[in-house]
């Protein structure tokens, strides 16, 4: 492990720990929370019963679709807003103010359109998801060297071949960035829904415990969220050092 | 224009002329032109010029990359615009390798937008790797390579085509003198086998003067062509042919033409700036 692998390692094992001691020696009450230790231990008792595997397979089926989506749709706009400067001119003042709207008001709205289902929820992390991608790979499609386009033209690349031959591929740092935000994105707006007005998914049930002081269901579930997302992040990480260092930019 | 295309040339351009539109505001820039000249089949053919005077811009129009303003370009017959032409192959000035994909893969990448058997692919970017010296990179990746390595995968991404025209842009701009000179019998050697037309453009007037049987010099911009000088050298020259003394005849004279056309350009260019 690097120096700085090392440090953060400690640093992280050090609040852990500081937050245990704080638990077991009474400043923070069990009811506020419980020590990290417990908390692990009542996540191992969920995963073994399998008390909350429907609402796990919900979210996290429910956020792999609007991760998908976001990141289908983000890609495909990206390349056609680029391709069209007019349009992508028209539509810079809507990005760029896009993430100052708080697209969970929208929630309702959706609801009272499609019911009270999984369309609402899905929709709300495609939406917070979908931008960030177009963004970045605009971002990336910027910064394409004008001789691989000429390449792409010389070997008689139309535009979609050109797209998946060349640009994407060389744009592709960048739009793993995006990917990155929609995976994130996905966990929140799903969660956050659920957290919000639904019946079923983790959400919902950590809503529900908070409701019922049930601390011995709503830390482990806010834990495997964490460990969720962490987990995602760091194989999306480690594919996009791969990716640098091949092309000598690590 | 005013004269008539010579049908037997490989490549022909009457009053061919580049001018840039400015963009919101921009002056225009009248980049190259007019020009006339035909390229004989199977000839190789250098262009010198000042920096900046078109020679990258006259490549494009060649390769169907640039539309011309005015003027018309026809290459084996048929009138270049907008696209390239079958049997034309381009190495940039610029590097054009793909990081994203190994060496071998970078090599087959036009072949394999084409419907060439896997087998065929295989044989030809084996023989391209030897022939450039890169056989034991097949599996590395550019950044890997140094610069001259790179810009020798982009030569050999262009022959395994096998061009019956080759342009070229300063390919070996990167490169050592050494290598420089090493790569250029190579080239020679190429050309010899292939029986394809060579456009080199170069800054290097010993280059020029070494592999070309003609070489066009450009003036400043707008580039025209002051003079074409033909070198006289057999088909089977190489590098010790900078030994003798017609060569130093060649170079001498390619100097004395752009010597001022080169302080023409350095001069408005450095006043600009
Ligand atoms: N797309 C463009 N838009 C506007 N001006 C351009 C464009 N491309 C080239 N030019 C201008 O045209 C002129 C000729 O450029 P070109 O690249 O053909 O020169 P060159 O002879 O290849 O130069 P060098 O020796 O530096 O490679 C330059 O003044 C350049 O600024
Ligand atoms: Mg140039």
């Amino acid at each position: 492990m690097s120096r700085i692998g090392l440090f953060r390692t400690l640093v992280i094992v050090g609040l852990v720990g500081l937050i245990e001691v704080l638990c077991r020696t009474g400043v923070i009450d069990n009811f506020t929370m419980p020590p990290p230790s417990r908390i692990a231990k009542d996540l191992q008792h969920i995963v073994v019963t399998g008390k909350f595997n429907a609402a796990i397979a919900k979210t996290l089926s429910s956020a792999a679709i609007a991760f998908a989506a976001a990141v289908v749709a983000g890609i495909v706009a990206g390349v056609l807003f680029h391709s069209t400067p007019r349009l992508r001119r028209a539509l810079d003042p809507i990005f760029a103010t896009y993430y100052a709207i708080p697209v969970l008001a929208f929630y309702p709205l959706l609801i009272i359109i499609f019911g009270l289902g999984d369309v609402p929820k899905i929709i709300i992390a495609f939406m917070l998801g979908v931008v960030a991608v177009i963004l970045n790979t605009l971002n990336g499609l910027d910064r394409v060297p004008p001789v691989l386009a000429k390449t792409a033209r010389v070997a008689r690349l139309g535009r979609v071949g050109t797209a998946l031959k060349v640009t994407l591929p060389s744009a592709a740092p960048y739009v793993l960035t995006g990917v990155k935000f929609a995976v994130a994105y996905a966990l929140i707006g799903i969660i956050g829904s659920e957290f919000v007005m639904s019946t079923d998914g983790v959400g919902f049930e950590i809503a529900f415990a908070y409701n019922n002081f049930d601390n011995a269901t709503m830390y482990p579930l806010i834990l495997l969220v964490m460990i969720v997302s962490i987990a995602v992040n760091l194989v999306l990480t480690f594919w996009e050092k791969r990716l640098l260092i091949r092309r000598g930019l690590r | 224009m005013s004269e008539q295309h010579d049908l037997t040339a490989h490549v022909g351009l009457r009053g061919v002329t580049k001018v840039f539109r400015g963009a919101d505001g921009a002056p225009s820039v009248h980049a190259l032109g007019p020009i006339d000249l035909d390229l004989r089949r199977g000839e190789f053919f250098a262009v010198v010029g000042p920096s900046g005077c078109g020679k990258s811009t006259l490549l494009e129009v060649l390769a169907g990359l640039s539309q011309v303003s005015e003027g018309n370009v026809l290459i084996e017959g048929k009138p270049v615009g907008g696209d390239i032409m079958d049997g034309v192959g381009v190495v940039f000035q610029e590097d054009a390798c793909l990081p994203w994909l190994t060496v071998y893969d970078n090599i087959a990448f036009g072949l394999m937008q084409t419907d060439t058997s896997r087998a065929e692919i295989a044989t030809r970017v084996e023989s391209a790797l030897t022939m450039t010296g890169l056989s034991g990179f097949a599996g590395s990746y550019p950044a890997q390579l140094s610069g001259g390595m790179r810009q020798r995968v982009c030569i050999a991404r262009t022959l395994v085509l096998q061009p019956r025209l080759i342009l070229l842009d300063e390919p070996f701009g990167a490169l050592d003198q050494q290598t420089r000179l090493l790569m250029g019998e190579e080239l020679l050697r190429l050309w010899r086998a292939t029986g394809a037309t060579i456009f080199l453009i170069t800054h290097a007037l010993d280059e020029a003067a070494m592999l070309a049987d003609r070489i066009g010099i450009m003036s400043a911009r707008p580039g025209r062509l002051l003079e074409i000088l033909e070198t006289g050298w057999s088909r089977d020259r190489d590098s010790r042919l900078v030994e003798t003394a017609e060569f130093g005849a060649v170079t001498a004279r390619l100097w004395q033409v752009l010597r001022g056309e080169s302080m023409k350009s350095i001069n408005r260019d450095g006043a600009r700036a």
